[in-house]
């Protein structure tokens, strides 16, 4: 059976960050990004509403709710306000899935529930200067010294890397045996021996604060490595796979969000004594732009319903990212020539999301890589 | 003690209004509804009334009178925050229609305040809330753009001419809200949205009640005419047509 109708429920969650992205993200989005100023009571609003751990069980204090209804959420924040969203998505679907599907009781008791609270706010730790797309040459060491394990190396590009409290670190513990000697840690952002490298200044996405993250002689205690020993890589692949819907949704809501935009403005601006949306040259860009949009909307939900559903979703989820992605940095391009001057300054929001739909082809897997494990997918 | 917030499910306000061909009813495909922004704002109020009430103010109940359309605004309002909705199932025909209805309602359960909003954004009738007092013999304050609850006592204040009237008056009694009643409606967070699951909705059968006016005709206005830009330079041009085209000098 194919049911294209979101549910009541669905739409009560889209509607509700659409409306805190409308009256409350907006007020504020272009100082923040011209700054560079994280968006610390946004985050805690959101939180307060429940967005920040929408994806977690109630039983460890989380909304409870669908990847699908998470899709249309991240979507309406991103139309605003793709830095806030990021920090959403990051705690969502790589730190929180990660500690609820792959950690202990314990673990999620002591770092989950706050995560899913969003009284904490997460990181993942796993690029490095030298390891992006080919996530096997990690650097980062974690020697282990019997009760607890010392973490040396560097992480880099860490979105939340300063506002986290809580940090999800990928390090190798037996470099010879390859992606199998690798596991994944919980760190406290706190413990002696981490430093932090200055804000990055970013093209784009500029509220958000990335950083580098290097680590020192840092005790990690046994307890602390999720899963059993060697199960880093998986860990970080399989936390990816539903990051990925995350960011796709992220780069569909930019699109949409300069979309938006883009038709609203061929309405009302005028050009050769009509407005417009009544040349051709315009109204095609348009139908294009929805078109493209539409298609990346629907590559969205059938991931996160397959993810829903507990069926395999990784392939899905790949292709929604690559597809979003690029369609976002193409869909924004466009909307920026629609609105023509206005669309260069800032005041007009299209050329920030355009500068953040760039984004959204880079991290969390390029679009490259997401071809790599398209086409894989395809001889099986 | 226990509060009554009125519900009118109504097209969202940006939406854009067609007209069936017969000109009597209002193209309503397509349409997403929402709760009447003002009484949203009351349902707000009563909820922050509640919060700080330290336990006077017992249940929230929200009301409607619509057909199985009105269940997703009514849900809304659970989620927000509301303890039990009511949705009387009938077509809300007229104001007079609507207000007896709920009357009926409230004559069967008892409630210390009832809040309505001051008009609804679609027909604007702006009726209710008093009709709704008329019926039960309630007194009823109008442009409430504040409620406080004292003692056993809601306080109100009302803006007048030039001022501020400050009200009291024996419960129960009919509220009708305005502007300043509470400065944004509320968002549900997921927690509300997930406890809106378990809370009552009850459908009630209307009462035999007859509407008392019916719609004859609808007519969307004029579009506007085009705006005329004049250069900053051509001040005697700008007031050629203030005063010979648009007759305001």
């Amino acid at each position: 059976m194919i049911d294209f109708e979101f549910s009541e429920e669905q739409i009560m969650i889209q509607q509700a960050a659409r409306d805190y992205a409308q009256r409350e993200l907006i007020k504020d989005v272009i100082e923040r990004d011209e700054k560079a100023e994280f968006p610390t009571e946004h985050i805690k609003n959101l939180a307060e509403l429940g967005f920040l751990g929408m994806l977690v069980d109630e039983k460890w204090d989380g909304g409870g709710m669908d990847t699908v209804s998470y899709v249309l959420a991240i979507e309406e924040i991103s139309k605003i306000d793709a830095s806030v969203s990021v920090i959403m998505s990051v705690n969502n679907s790589l730190v929180c899935y990660g500690l609820e599907k792959y950690g202990n009781d314990e673990q999620r008791e002591k770092y989950l529930k706050p995560l899913a609270r969003g009284e904490k706010i997460g990181a993942f730790l796993l690029s490095e200067p030298e390891a992006g797309s080919d996530a096997t040459k990690q650097r980062t060491i974690a020697e282990d010294k019997g009760d607890y394990y010392l973490v040396n190396g560097t992480k880099n590009w860490i979105t939340n890397g300063n506002s986290a409290s809580t940090y999800i670190v990928i390090a190798h513990t037996h470099p010879e045996k390859g992606h199998r000697g690798i596991n994944a840690f919980i760190v406290e952002k706190n413990s002696p021996g981490i430093s932090i490298g200055p804000h990055e200044k970013k093209m784009g996405m500029r509220s958000s604060d990335t950083h580098s993250v290097m680590f020192t002689d840092v005790k990690v205690p046994k307890e602390n490595r999720i899963g059993e020993d060697g199960f880093g890589f998986k860990f970080a692949m399989k936390t990816l796979e539903g990051g990925r819907i995350g960011i796709a949704s992220q780069a569909l809501g930019i699109a949409s969000g300069a979309f938006e935009r883009a038709l609203q403005y061929s309405q009302e601006r005028k050009a050769f004594g009509t407005e417009i949306f009544n040349h051709q040259s315009i109204a095609f860009k348009l139908s294009d732009m929805a078109v493209k949009i539409e298609n990346a909307r629907n590559l969205c939900v059938k991931a996160a319903w397959l993810k829903d559903q507990g069926k395999p979703y990784g392939t899905a989820s790949a292709m929604a990212k690559q597809y979003a992605a690029d369609i976002a940095m193409e869909v924004t391009t466009e909307a920026v020539q629609i609105l023509g001057g206005y669309g260069y300054v800032s005041e007009y929001h299209v050329e920030r999301l355009m500068r953040e739909a760039k984004l959204t082809q880079i991290y969390e897997g390029t679009s490259e890589v997401q071809k790599i494990i398209i086409s894989r997918s395809l001889l099986k | 003690m226990k509060i009554l917030v009125c519900i009118s499910n109504l097209p969202d306000t940006t939406t854009k209004i067609k007209l069936n061909s017969d000109s009597k009813s209002v193209d309503l495909s397509g349409v997403q509804w929402v709760i009447n922004p003002w009484d949203e704002l009351a349902l707000t109020r009563a909820m922050e009334l509640k919060e700080k009430s330290g336990g006077k103010i017992e249940k929230i109940t929200v009301i409607t009178v619509g057909d199985k359309i009105a269940e997703p605004t009514l849900r809304k309002a659970l989620a927000v925050g509301a303890d039990n909705a009511v949705r009387i199932d009938a077509i809300a025909s007229d104001d007079y229609y609507v207000a007896a209805q709920i009357a009926e309602y409230v004559k069967k359960e008892s409630f210390d305040l009832v809040m309505a909003g001051i008009e609804s954004s679609d027909y604007n009738g702006s009726a209710v809330g008093g009709m709704l007092a008329e019926f039960l013999e309630f007194p009823s304050i109008s442009s409430v753009s504040s409620v406080e609850l004292e003692g056993d006592n809601f306080v109100m204040k009302r803006a007048i001419d030039g001022g501020t009237e400050t009200v009291t008056t024996s419960l129960p009694a009919v509220a009708i809200v305005q502007k300043g009643i509470a400065i944004d409606p509320r968002i549900p967070a997921m927690r509300g949205i997930m406890m809106a699951r378990k809370k009552p909705l009850t459908v009630e059968a209307p009462a035999d009640i007859q509407a008392v006016s019916e719609f004859v005709n609808f007519e969307m206005p004029q579009p506007k005419p085009p705006v005329k830009m004049v250069d900053a330079e051509n001040v005697g041009e700008l007031f050629r047509l203030l005063h010979e085209e648009a007759k305001v000098l």
